[in-house]
């Protein structure tokens, strides 16, 4: 069984929410991406999505492209990330980890490159936010082959059709965006986003995960009782580019702790 | 269509949107259920007679078509070579080509039912034909337009305040056209359900790069009757500039099946192609993914896009319309880059030799035509689609000419 789906199985057999947050590798520099990861996991994060940096990124609102420009302008490429999620896996093998970017810098690698690479690194899962389905499916074929997951995305716009294809496709879990925008936009509906999830989780057979917009533990906790997992982006972005050097991993921790405890205290 | 004439078969996009390798719909989930919507109807629309015939009525009364062609004789006299012809665009209400598909997709929005309608600009030219369509039909209109470009097109951005738009200055990235598609895509994204989304050139997800083209087709239908009545017979070569390539597919398409006409794009070289500051995608991109298609991309070993540079804003883009890239790759057309320097001498030879200001993106395809008359014989024709007009180019003419206007 992969990482991510042992997380799930071992997770649901506790009656416990996976808790997923999401950074930019390189922001506020490369070297803080392994500690930062290590600080949510002592935090209670249970899988972690990886942001690769993009110079366009057409999904993302005006914080993670600020964090994207950052580590942009420290030079960080893919290459870097799977250096660091290969760091990472020298002293932690359970924690899933999950890229999440921009089709461009993967074309540029080459999927064949870019499978092997990622597989031996110790990468679980890979969200192309511009590539749908019907775009993937070449990637799809080479990242099965190595043994990783393909994450794709639902939205509050996607038809009961499309809902029913992409759940037969998906592997790992889905990710449903529970607002029509950017990523860190304005707050959710919380009642409306978790009658979608219901609807989607009656097709689904992997987990399925909610994110864009949550941005406090109680949002988490009402999406808790809903959905198998949180995800935390631009809130931890935030207060990452908020934190001095000296304070930026206990601030890392002590974010998750509060979205844990939230989670945990669910249903 | 002469019998005797080899006809290129030709049959793009796909039901997918697939040029060759290029094109395709490469968004993110939140955007599919309205590119999906916007294919269905559009399908619907482009062969529904109404539709068509509103088109007609409105290129005719309210843009000013069809736009004549011009011979440019003291220019052609001035070279000593093959004739110079221009396919006037720069006559258009509002001054450019734009405005044939502006008007194209506003007729559809409203179809659609939606009341507000958002674009992306880079030398202004689209964000003025948008904001005009949405004021000729009440719409609300709001237009993205890099930091860097509303400097350089100040004029375009009061033309488009008096229109009512709102124009917003794009802040990121490298606040060029590139920057201002990506912000009018969260904007979509975000109010999904009530706006249309304008995009102005032959990118984006499908069907975008073919409604575009079909939309400014109308420029090379008129082209093959137009030169036949002029001069009996079709041109030897079509130019036309390109950054993301709409007016070069408008005049490019019609003429595609006509095997014997060279079409010829023209990109910006910027400071020359060694400077690596130049814009010229097909000439020395490599094909990737940006702004939902795969097409040429100026992009760095990582596949990170990299900053363009062309004395055009119109042209300062680092991808181009995935139907261009195709094209390129199986021979039907051909793409040369022209600098700065000589995109501007041959907007001063149009100034003076023929009293026709051009707009500098358009001044680029001059340039070319200039650069081959000469090496022709004087019984073959260029035709030069001049798109735009340079009215809204004075400052940027004068500050390189060291004048303060």
């Amino acid at each position: 069984m992969s990482r991510i789906a042992t997380t799930f199985a071992r997770l649901a057999g506790t009656a416990r929410k996976a808790l997923i947050p999401f950074f930019t590798v390189g922001d506020p520099q490369l070297e803080m991406a392994v500690p930062i990861m290590q600080a949510l996991v002592a935090g209670g994060a249970d899988i972690l999505e990886l942001g690769v940096p993009f110079s366009d990124p057409m999904a993302d609102g005006p914080t993670i492209q600020r964090s994207s420009e950052r580590a942009l302008s420290n030079g960080v490429t893919l290459t870097d990330v799977l250096a660091v999620v290969a760091e990472f896996r020298q002293t932690d093998t359970l924690t899933p980890v999950v890229l999440m970017g921009y089709a461009n810098p993967i074309e540029r690698l080459g999927f064949a490159t870019f499978a092997r690479h990622a597989q031996a690194a110790g990468v679980d899962g890979v969200l192309v936010v511009d590539y749908p389905p019907v775009e993937a499916r070449r990637f799809k074929e080479t990242l099965s082959q190595v043994d990783i997951d393909t994450i794709f995305l639902l939205a509050p716009t996607t038809t009961e059709t499309r809902i029913q294809e992409i759940a037969q496709l998906a592997t790992g879990y889905l990710y449903y965006v529970s607002l029509r925008g950017v990523t860190g936009a304005a707050t959710i509906d919380v009642e409306a986003v978790a009658a979608q999830v219901a609807r989607i989780r009656r097709q689904a057979t992997v987990p399925v995960g909610v994110g864009f917009g949550i941005r406090d533990g109680e949002t988490a906790r009402c999406l808790g009782e809903v959905a198998d997992a949180i995800v935390v982006g631009s809130r931890l972005v935030e207060t990452i580019e908020s934190s001095s050097k000296g304070e930026l991993l206990g601030n890392v921790e002590g974010l998750m702790r509060e979205f844990r405890h939230a989670l945990d205290n669910a249903s | 269509m002469n019998a005797i004439e080899k006809v290129f078969e030709y049959d793009m996009p796909d039901s997918q949107g697939y040029f060759g390798p290029y094109g395709g719909a490469f968004m993110s989930e939140t955007l599919v259920a309205a590119i999906d919507e916007l294919k269905h109807q559009y399908e619907r629309y482009r062969q529904d007679p109404e539709f068509l015939a509103e088109l007609t009525y409105e290129l005719k009364h309210y843009v000013g078509r069809p736009s004549p062609i011009y011979h440019a004789k003291r220019l052609t006299a001035q070279l000593g070579g093959a004739q110079i012809y221009l396919k006037r665009e720069d006559l258009n209400h509002t001054g450019a080509h734009k405005i044939n598909n502006t008007i194209g997709q506003a007729m559809l929005a409203r179809r659609m039912g939606k009341r507000r309608v958002i674009a992306e600009t880079g030398a202004g030219q689209h964000g003025v034909a948008t904001a005009t369509v949405a004021a000729r039909y009440g719409m609300q209109c709001v237009v993205y337009m890099g930091s860097e470009d509303v400097h350089r097109q100040a004029q375009n951005v009061y033309r488009m305040k008096l229109l009512g738009a709102e124009v917003v200055p794009v802040e990121s990235g490298s606040k060029t056209l590139k920057d201002a598609m990506n912000e009018a895509m969260r904007d979509w994204v975000t109010h999904v359900d009530e706006t249309f989304y304008i995009i102005g050139t032959v990118a984006g997800p499908h069907p975008y790069p073919t409604l575009v083209r079909d939309f400014n087709a109308v420029v090379g239908r008129e082209c093959l009757t137009q030169m036949p009545d002029l001069i009996g017979k079709q041109p030897d070569v079509v130019l036309a500039c390109v950054g993301g390539g709409s007016n070069a597919m408008g005049i490019f398409y019609p003429y595609i099946p006509h095997e014997s006409v060279r079409l010829i794009g023209v990109e910006a070289a910027g400071d020359g192609l060694s400077s690596g500051r130049h814009a010229a995608s097909l000439s020395a991109g490599i094909p990737g993914v940006l702004h939902g298609n795969r097409t040429y991309l100026l992009q760095d070993a990582h596949g990170q896009i990299i900053e363009t540079h062309s004395i055009s804003a119109g042209l300062d883009y680092p991808g181009v319309g995935p139907e261009h890239s195709w094209l390129k790759d199986c021979g039907r057309a051909s793409y040369e880059a022209i600098t700065d320097e000589e995109a501007l001498h041959a907007f001063h030879s149009l100034c003076r030799l023929e009293g026709i200001i051009p707009a500098l993106e358009s001044s680029h395809a001059v340039a070319q035509a200039m650069k081959m008359a000469p090496t022709m014989s004087p019984e073959q024709v260029l035709l030069v689609n001049l798109s735009g007009r340079g009215d809204k180019d004075m400052a940027t003419v004068a500050e390189r000419s060291g004048l303060l206007l």
